[in-house]
Formats: structure tokens, sequence, C-alpha cells
């Protein structure tokens, strides 16, 4: 397909030297194409953030082959090439420097990337977030959680990239406000063209996101699905349809025959 | 028979005094409780995490009730020693963070052992805490035992915590966010642990919770709290009928699975709810 914006073959990551080395990702395959939202879901330690973090670049230790926009990435990613694919972190408490203002959070990618017009691209992106400009000069620990991840949002866009990696966006956040920050990605996705690869172990959140997700378990990809067939519970995976069951609240006889996976 | 509730708090009171004024975290809240799973449900800052730790008198701020009693018996202006009867054996609680909660320097099995002080030899109680982990569906509660809780991942922490309240069989659970921290399916095995232990043992447990969802399948009553207040009170299974706006507002919010929409409702707050609700 010529409008896959990612793609990945085989993707093996790991951490840890020798015998004691542990395989996080084991050969996982998965094209995305342009404008289409991807959802990977599955419980703690099955390999999904690791493979956000390595869309990212943000980790070089991986082997397979990864495409952004048509152009194969190194294992070492020029700078200019980083600006495709942005990351919005899970804890909007962690992923802001403390002791800097917006304006200094928000600056500071365009300085290194070396981009002009600092000034008019960080009011651009305050207001494409819906902050005001009260907020530009404003420290982490005076705002909200809500409006701290809306600070993260900016971050991402100021570089202009393809390509947004969601890393568990909103579950740091109260319902309500995780409603306020999915509306304005659902509406920046649409209005900059972005695609996203949403990171989540709520099922609710990929379907309401994504055109299509994957359920992952222990490094594996075990399922591919389109959002409608989890809206309709079509799941084939005895793993993804345990989960489907266990996203739908309290059901005593249904924790009785859970299987350890 | 002990006719009087397992808990009854009267118009309880929590106020901080900062330098920008009284912050009143807790406002008025009543309730009176059995052997029965009660849900504290609200947002962050709605007051739910004050209450629970006032209830237990592990409160920083001033706290002040026209009652709150135990088993009849006031839990107010108790000494440290009164406490210590109380605290940790006829009530406990699990807090919301394992990591924050364990002793960094001990073993946690030493932790286990801590919690059942005076219970028989040293080698029932540690057949016991390896039952105990065993119950949270710990795998391997040997290795577990003697692991430090740097050594644990967020889960298995918390389901250590739970392992640890459950050593004093209290008669009364508080149980802050216990399984926010969990993947789904444990999340929920965990809960049915809980749920073993009211039909069981005859445990109260009062659960601290963000999560309507959650709560309304796993919980008996729900009291809603807001801004410091208990805005309504009514039964889980009920609570899709709720009346408040602000419950059925927070209902709206989360994206369903079943029943995709284009656009998520958004909460929208009323003034109105701050005003104090009518007794």
């Amino acid at each position: 397909m010529s409008d896959a914006i990612i793609e990945v073959e085989n993707l093996t990551i790991g951490f840890g030297e020798g015998k004691n080395r542990i395989a996080a990702v084991k050969g996982v395959d998965f094209t995305v194409t342009e404008g289409e939202n991807f959802g990977l879901v599955g419980e703690s330690g099955c390999g999904k953030s690791t493979i956000l973090r390595a869309l990212a670049g943000l980790n070089e230790d991986w082997s397979g082959r990864i495409r952004l926009c048509g152009r194969d990435m190194d294992k070492k990613r020029p700078r200019a090439l980083r600006r495709l694919a942005q990351m919005v972190f899970q804890d909007p408490f962690g992923s802001l420097h403390p002791k800097h203002t917006v304006d200094r959070i928000l600056s500071e990618p365009l300085e290194i990337h070396g981009m002009d017009d600092v000034e008019g691209r960080v009011r651009l992106a305050l207001d494409q977030v819906q902050l005001e400009p009260v907020h530009r000069f404003r420290y982490p620990h005076q705002m909200s959680g809500g409006q701290r991840q809306r600070v993260a949002i900016a971050r991402a866009l100021i570089l202009q990239p393809k390509v947004i990696l969601l890393d568990e966006p909103t579950s740091a956040l109260d319902v309500s406000i995780q409603a306020e920050v999915l509306n304005l990605l659902q509406d920046l996705g649409q209005q900059m063209g972005l695609t996203y690869v949403l990171v989540s172990h709520d099922l609710g959140v990929v379907a309401h996101m994504c055109r299509r997700l994957a359920i992952m378990r222990q490094g594996e990809i075990v399922e591919t699905a389109m959002a409608e067939e989890l809206e309709r519970g079509k799941l084939v995976h005895p793993y993804s349809r345990q989960l489907l069951v266990a996203s739908r609240g309290y059901d005593r006889n249904a924790i009785d025959a859970f299987l350890d996976h | 028979m002990d006719k009087s509730p397992l808990l009854e708090a009267d118009r309880l009171n929590v106020s901080f005094h900062t330098p920008r004024g009284v912050v009143h975290a807790v406002r008025d809240v009543s309730f009176k409780m059995g052997r029965e799973k009660l849900a504290i449900v609200g947002e962050s800052g709605s007051g739910k995490t004050q209450a629970g730790r006032a209830i237990l008198g592990l409160s920083d701020g001033r706290v002040s009730a026209k009652r709150l009693a135990f088993h009849g018996e006031t839990l107010l202006g108790l000494d440290a020693r009164a406490w210590r009867a109380i605290r940790g054996r006829r009530i406990a609680m699990v807090m919301q963070d394992p990591r924050y909660s364990l002793n960094p320097v001990m073993p946690v099995g030493e932790q286990l052992l801590e919690a059942d002080r005076d219970r028989g030899s040293a080698k029932t109680a540690r057949a016991r805490a390896l039952d105990m982990l065993a119950s949270v569906r710990i795998r391997d509660p040997e290795r577990v035992f003697r692991a430090w809780p740097h050594e644990m991942s967020g889960g298995m922490g918390q389901r250590v915590m739970i392992a640890m309240m459950l050593m004093a069989e209290p008669e009364l659970l508080i149980a802050d966010e216990p399984t926010s921290a969990l993947d789904v399916t444990v999340r929920l095995q965990v809960l049915a642990i809980l749920d073993n232990l009211v039909r069981t043992r005859d445990m109260g447990l009062i659960f601290i919770s963000h999560d309507l969802n959650l709560v309304r399948t796993f919980c008996d009553r729900v009291l809603v709290m807001y801004a410091g207040q208990v805005l309504e009170t009514l039964p889980a299974a009920e609570l899709a009928a709720a009346r408040h706006p602000y419950t059925q507002g927070l209902l709206a919010c989360p994206p369903e699975i079943d029943h995709r929409r284009e656009r998520l409702t958004v909460l929208r707050r009323d003034p109105q709810w701050l005003e104090p609700v009518a007794p």
C-alpha cells in the first residue's frame, strides 16, 4: 500500500545482556495507513509502550524494520526524522519539567530543531490545545492534570509531526477531563491530518479513538481487529475475549473462569 | 446481639488551615453502614480519600463530627493506645500506591508478620502469611515472602498490601483505590477476593473509587461525593437511574466499548452543586 505511514516488520526489542536478556517484543508486524488511528491494547508488560518508544526513536536497541512516511528508520535517528513522530506520555505530572514554564517547555523543541517564528508557533500551539495566553508563563504545578496534558499535547504538535504516539494519554485523569482531552485529540487529528498510535489498557478508550487495534500479550500481537468488531464483541482469541469481559465490569461468574495468561 | 451499626458517621467534617484560609475538604458527611460493600465515589479533590482517612484517625486536618462510632463506640478523641487496638486490627486500610505504603527497607514477609503480631507461633504465622499471599493470587508466595518491595511490580505490591491487611482479619476494611494500578483481569480477581471476605467473614468494606462503572457492578451501595459533600446515596444497582445531574454527568463521560459515539459527553459543572445539600 502506498499510503502506509507506519510500517513495522519483524520488530524485536529486548532488554538486558547475555543470558539475562528478556525479549519484550517478539517479531511484531503491523501497518498503519495515513489518518487511520491505530490502537495497541494489552496488560502491563505486554510490550505495547516498548513498541511506541521504538517508533518515537527513544529506544535504539531494536531489530527488524521500521518505516515512517515511506522512509526506513535507522537505529540512530537523525534530528530531522525525529520530528516525524512525537510522543505524549502517560503522566503529565512526570513528563513536564517542573522548573520550566509552559513557554520554555514549548519553545525548547523549536530551538533544538532550529525552527523560525518561535513566538508565533508557541501562541498557535497554546491556542490549538485550547489553553489561554495566561497559561504561557505558568509552571506545571500551577496547572490541573488536564491542563498539563494539554501542554504535553501542544509540545508534541509544535514540531508539526505526521504521527503522534499517545502512551496512555488519559489514564491519570478523571473521566470528565478524559472526555475533554479525547475530544480535543479527535478534533486536532482531523484538522491537522494527524495519524495517532494510541497505547492503552482501556478498551473503551481505544474503541472510541481508533479505527483498528491490535491486542498484545507477552510481546506478541495475538489479534488485530476493527473497532466495529470490538463493538459487536466479535473477538476471536481467548485472551482478547477475556480482556473484553474484564473491561465490562465486575462479574463474579466470569472471574472464576479467568485463566492466568 | 449487637444492634449498633458497624460504622456510623454523623456530620463528619475535615478542614485544613492553610496560609490562604480554611479549606473545607469534607463537609457534613453522614452515613451508616453494616456488613456490606459501600462505595464512596467522586473525582480527585472531592474529599473521598480525606473522609476515609478521617474515619481511621489518620487525617492531617482538623476532624470534627457530631458522631463517629464503630460498633457504637466513638472513634473521636481516642488516644494513641486506644487507636493501636483498633487500627490495623479491627479496621484496616489499603492505600492507593504500594510504592509509598510498604516499608522499602524491610522484606515483604517481615512486614506481613508484623501485621500478625501475638497470634500464635512464628511457624503458624509464616504459614498464614504464605496462605494470604497465595489467596491474593501471587504465584510464588515463597519468593515474594523473601522479596524486597522494590523488586515487585505495582500490581504485585498492591496484592501484598491487601494480603497484609487480611492477616489481621479486620471487621472493616477501608480500601482507597485499591485496584486502580492493576490490570483489568488482575483487578477483578483482587475484587473477587475482597468480595469473598465480605461474604464469608462478614467484613464491611468501604471502597473509595473514581470508577463508577466498576462500582456499579461491584458494590452494594454508593455515596457520590462532590466538593466535600455527599450529593446522593443510592443502591449500586440503581446507579444508572441516578437523579443528581453530577452523577448522571459522570456516568455519561467515559467511552463505551459496545456503544461508540462521535463525541464524548463533557461534564458541565453547576455552581449550585457547591451549595450545602439539605440533610
